[in-house]
């Protein structure tokens, strides 16, 4: 039997502060295989300081056809932006 | 339907994500080239490998082992990203040690010295470099991803070949025989790297109608060709060409045509070193396998609560 592993996703935050965004993947048995492959292949130049992996399996993703409905911009509800509403003159720091 | 929405992405271009909807000869399309891409990383490792322990120095040891490293990296990048297209790894490395899938013809040609060391970081990284940096605008959304990434890192590696060139050109008569002999002998495969010229080119069409492509191949190695002549000449070596001469009118340099009958003569096998490669990839692929099974069986342990992480 040949195994290559179960898929992992790899998610990186370059700098404090900043959001996790998807590297790639890799595989791995279980959790710290996965976290000391994901270190050696997605963060080698040491701009990192966080890391995630998860299994690929556990992922949930919206599906492409519902993506209309999902994604709607709302374009009609422009009274969730901020130039909506009316300021009195003379107000500041609103 | 659904391939109505593909094309508009393309028209639009857009990128394509692995759940979009995209024909199959698309997804076919980009597994072969992605995973033969991938192969190539790792195949690459060989003839540079061969030097690590070799290295004229702790300082070029270290060197070339972080860039192989890299060349690694660069192959599971790769696989990754051609998994998301349906194709699993095991199916991909089958593919690759039973000749199914190809990998870049420049491997299969020796490292025979120090200064060939060199060269294939100057040279065939150099002429990798604007092959993936045209791919970092590919269609599909994980390969064009994959190389903004590669091609980050990509740049020491031609620039550390480059210095090797340079210092062995400026060194004894022998050095500098050694840096222009490894030069004679990359040149020509170097070119070739680009593929066949764009009359003969066969997956070309259809790779630019779904802008995998985006340049021709004929197109990327005039940009190669111009480039490279300029560095050569910096470090006082000569490009084995005697057809070489700079078209004042259109501003760049003309060579002679190349040998493809050499090219496929040793993509099909005949190259000096095509079996070696492909033996070395079994014999270690078969000495880790006792590994993934090891880690398999310890994964099973804590899944079943024989073990706790
Ligand atoms: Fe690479
Ligand atoms: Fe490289």
């Amino acid at each position: 039997m040949d195994t290559q592993l179960d898929l992992w996703e790899v998610f990186v935050q370059s700098k404090s502060g900043q959001p996790f965004k998807h590297a790639g993947s890799v595989h791995a048995s279980d959790k710290q295989m996965a976290l000391q492959n994901a270190r050696d292949v997605y963060t080698r130049r040491g701009e990192t300081s966080g890391l995630w992996v998860v299994r690929a399996v556990d992922i949930v993703a919206a599906d492409l056809e519902d993506s209309e409905m999902l994604f709607d911009p709302s374009n009609e509800k422009i009274y969730r932006h901020p130039t909506f509403y009316e300021v009195p003159e003379g107000a500041k720091n609103i | 339907m659904p391939v109505d929405l593909f094309t508009e992405k393309i028209d639009q271009n857009k990128s394509i994500e692995p759940r979009d909807p995209m024909p199959d000869d698309y997804r076919y399309h980009l597994i072969r080239q992605i995973s033969q891409h991938a192969h190539s990383e790792v195949i690459g490792m060989q003839p540079e490998g061969n030097w690590i322990t070799r290295a004229p120095s702790l300082r070029s040891k270290m060197i070339l082992l972080a860039k192989i490293q890299d060349e690694g990296g660069h192959g599971l990048y790769l696989y990754s990203a051609a998994e998301t297209l349906g194709i699993s790894r095991e199916e991909m490395i089958e593919q690759l040690q039973t000749g199914k899938a190809r990998y870049s013809n420049i491997f299969n040609y020796p490292a025979l010295t120090w200064a060939d060391i060199g060269a294939i970081g100057w040279l065939v990284d150099g002429a990798a470099i604007v092959n993936q940096v045209m791919l970092q605008r590919t269609s599909y959304g994980p390969y064009a991803r994959a190389m903004v990434r590669i091609c980050k890192e990509e740049s020491f590696h031609q620039r550390q070949g480059y210095e090797i060139m340079a210092k062995m050109a400026a060194g004894t008569p022998e050095q500098h025989e050694m840096a222009q002999d490894a030069l004679n002998r990359w040149w020509a495969p170097a070119l070739m790297m680009f593929g066949p010229p764009d009359a003969e080119s066969l997956h070309s069409k259809k790779a630019f109608q779904w802008k995998i492509k985006r340049e021709s191949n004929d197109a990327l190695r005039q940009k190669f060709i111009d480039k490279t002549v300029q560095q050569t000449e910096v470090i006082g070596l000569k490009i084995p060409d005697p057809g070489l001469r700079f078209n004042e009118e259109t501003g760049h340099y003309e060579t002679s045509p190349l040998n493809w009958d050499e090219f496929y003569r040793v993509i099909n096998g005949n190259g000096p070193c095509n079996r070696q490669r492909i033996e070395h990839h079994k014999k270690v692929h078969a000495e880790g396998q006792w590994v993934r099974e090891a880690a398999a069986a310890y994964a099973e342990k804590l899944r079943t609560g024989v073990l706790e992480q």
